[in-house]
């Protein structure tokens, strides 16, 4: 890592926490964020000036590099700090404050408003059962056969709705979002007053009137538990059913490097179509590989190397603002004529780059195919070998893999993936191919593409912490053309949803008889 | 009206020359053809040859452009606009003779009757 020490240029309070962005930093002063605070987080950024050798000039500095915003968009802390904090360390420290205090407090609250409400549900017609036996038992009449036919009819549409609550209510959460479901919050007070009026028509007409009829009262009961069940079949439609049908169509982004993927989603809020596209995203976009990206910076930082303020070539360029802009241009101007060469460059580079990575393949696949020769299942029938000589998978991976360890972590050099894989996984991934006769070409295949960011060991799901940023409310609905950004730690997917068009289909009837053929060998033309 | 194949092919043409007429966004000559090498020469109703190719006038429009400059139905056309019209196919034949640019074609016709009447005329004019 580089030296994280701060001889603090600018901090200002951003809507996104800015990942590692060591190289190239130069011109972040041309794309400050925009001052839009994320409801979510509120982190903050230090950004270090690059290559400030003396103490004195940094305040000096500071003052010469501004752009036009500067006034309105950051908070400058001139000087140096004593105490040096690493970028992460900070971004560490305001999100475990946060979740500390908010995320779990209110997880718990909702869980055990949920099962309070579940239990005054679950109890209410029984106790509007019970309640007149205990308090005008000798009033009541009795139960005739037809009321305790309803007592069984109770007994089991109470035990559906409860395995139907369980089964809808009581699943494990697989996410955090930012705001409660809209949908839950209206069922729950939907049932509320649901429960409440039919307490009050219960203690009002019934328990002060003291009813005889108690098949009046076992009827009442079994009417609330069929409207209960109704109420969960609200819930199903609500909750599960009226997203499944696909409504829009939305195009993820990565910012880093473009991986486009598509997906149809049905008619959600944004924070729930967020959820999709995040579970999407680590089933299908390849793993973020920062290594290739460096080659496109050091390439931009190539170009920008004769425009921008900070030229080491002399003082001259740091003019006021005006002549700045003339000058600017000026140099574009220049710099444009003199990009001439870079594209050839980048394309014998990159045809260099194919063939070496292409060689280290070839050897590499002769080196496993030829490791994999090595064993061989032992079969039952063969007599006992000594027991030196048996091996289970891993110490059979152990075995091979000397052999083609090299070759294989030269290719991963090559191809930039070596910070991916580290001895241990491959080595376990060896033993599984090696227990599941699997060939050694699909041993390879995990190590010659990049597979989807589930396939690589925990520590490289990189951000399970994900921020929604977004100009529309997150709990309101999908629409055509709203865009919203999902922001990790490394990089960020930018999502556009578009409506998926209503189609108008018509039919045309085909008689099967009507397929006739004649030869066409004498054609006449009028001309 | 038969060839033989490395011979050069002799005929007595007669020269027509018929201006295009406009419909609309079309210039039209007013008969259709038949024939070509990609067609089937033997249902050609007008040929004497039924191994005979060549492109073929099958129906003349009464009053265009092609009856008043004197094509008749069955004429064999052996030259368009100085293109051979002998051994092409079809589709050719109809792009020669529908060029958008040329509002006149000139064509070489060969017939039977003109046979006749070169050989009458020279049964009767001996030598001439």
């Amino acid at each position: 890592m580089d030296t994280e020490s701060t001889y603090s240029g600018y901090s200002h309070y951003s809507g996104r926490s800015r990942g590692s962005h060591r190289h190239g930093e130069r011109s972040r002063d041309r794309h400050k964020s925009r001052s839009k605070d994320s409801r979510s987080e509120k982190s903050v950024t230090i950004n270090t000036l690059p290559a400030e050798p003396l103490l004195g000039d940094s305040s000096l500095r500071g003052e010469k590099v501004q752009d036009d915003n500067w006034g309105e968009t950051t908070t400058a802390i001139t000087g140096t700090s004593e105490h040096s904090l690493s970028q992460e360390d900070i971004v560490r420290i305001t999100k475990d404050l946060e979740d500390s205090v908010g995320l779990d407090c209110r997880h718990y609250v909702t869980r055990s408003i949920a099962v309070i409400l579940g239990l005054l549900v679950f109890f209410t017609p029984l106790a509007f059962l019970v309640l007149p036996h205990i308090l005008w038992p000798e009033k009541l009449q009795s139960c005739g056969t037809a009321c305790e036919g309803l007592f069984i009819s109770v007994a089991f549409k109470l035990l559906i709705l409860l395995l139907a609550v369980w089964a809808l209510f009581f699943r494990p959460a697989r996410a955090g979002l930012p705001r409660v479901f809209v949908f839950r919050i209206l069922l729950a007070v939907l049932v509320l007053l649901f429960v409440i009026s039919y307490w009050l028509f219960y203690s009002v007409r019934i328990l002060d009137s003291q009813d005889e009829n108690y098949q009046g009262i076992v009827q009442y009961a079994v009417s609330l538990v069929d409207a209960l069940l109704f109420i969960h079949y609200l819930a199903v439609v609500l909750l599960e059913l009226r997203q499944l049908q696909p409504c829009y169509s939305v195009c993820v982004t990565r910012a880093t490097d473009g991986e486009t993927r598509h997906y149809n989603l049905g008619q959600l809020s944004i924070q729930r179509a967020a959820l999709a596209v995040i579970e999407h995203y680590y089933c299908d976009f390849p793993i973020h590989n920062p290594a290739l990206l460096s080659a496109s910076k050091s390439r931009a930082a190539k170009h920008l190397a004769g425009l921008k303020v900070y030229n080491v070539d002399g003082p001259g360029n740091n003019a006021s603002a005006g002549i700045a802009q003339s000058q600017s241009r000026a140099m574009i101007a220049a710099a444009a004529r003199r990009r001439d060469t870079s594209h050839n460059e980048l394309y014998y580079e990159e045809a260099e780059h194919e063939r070496r990575v292409r060689k280290r393949r070839a050897r590499l696949v002769v080196a496993v195919e030829e490791a994999f020769t090595h064993i061989k299942r032992m079969q039952e029938e063969e007599p006992k070998k000594a027991p030196g000589d048996v091996m289970d998978p891993r110490e059979a991976a152990q075995a091979i893999f000397p052999s083609m360890a090299r070759a294989l972590q030269k290719y991963l050099r090559t191809t930039k993936q070596q910070h991916c894989h580290s001895m241990e996984s491959i080595q376990q991934h060896l033993a599984f191919c090696i227990t599941n006769n699997l060939t050694p070409k699909a041993f390879l295949e995990s190590y010659l593409t990049p597979g989807p960011t589930l396939q690589y060991g925990k520590d490289h799901w990189l951000g399970r912490r994900w921020t929604l940023i977004s100009e529309a409310s997150v709990t309101s609905g999908l629409k055509d053309g709203s865009i919203f950004l999902l922001k990790c730690v490394d990089f960020s997917l930018v999502v556009t949803s578009r409506k998926i068009p209503y189609v108008q289909m018509s039919e045309e009837y085909i008689d099967p008889k009507s397929h006739k053929f004649v030869l066409r060998l004498q054609s006449e033309t009028s001309v | 009206m038969s060839f033989v194949p490395g011979q050069p092919v002799t005929a007595v043409v007669q020269r027509i020359e018929i201006q295009k007429l406009r419909q609309g966004e079309n210039l039209i000559l007013g008969f259709s053809i038949g024939g070509g090498i990609d067609q089937d020469p033997g249902q050609n109703p007008f040929s004497e040859d039924k191994s005979d190719k060549g492109i073929y006038v099958t129906r003349i429009t009464p009053g265009g452009p092609a009856e008043v400059a004197g094509l008749r139905i069955g004429d064999k056309i052996m030259q368009v606009n100085g293109w051979d019209m002998t051994m092409v196919t079809h589709d050719q034949a109809r792009k020669k003779l529908t060029k958008k640019r040329e509002d006149v074609v000139r064509l070489l016709i060969t017939r039977k009757s003109l046979e006749e009447a070169v050989k009458h005329s020279k049964g009767s004019h001996p030598r001439q």
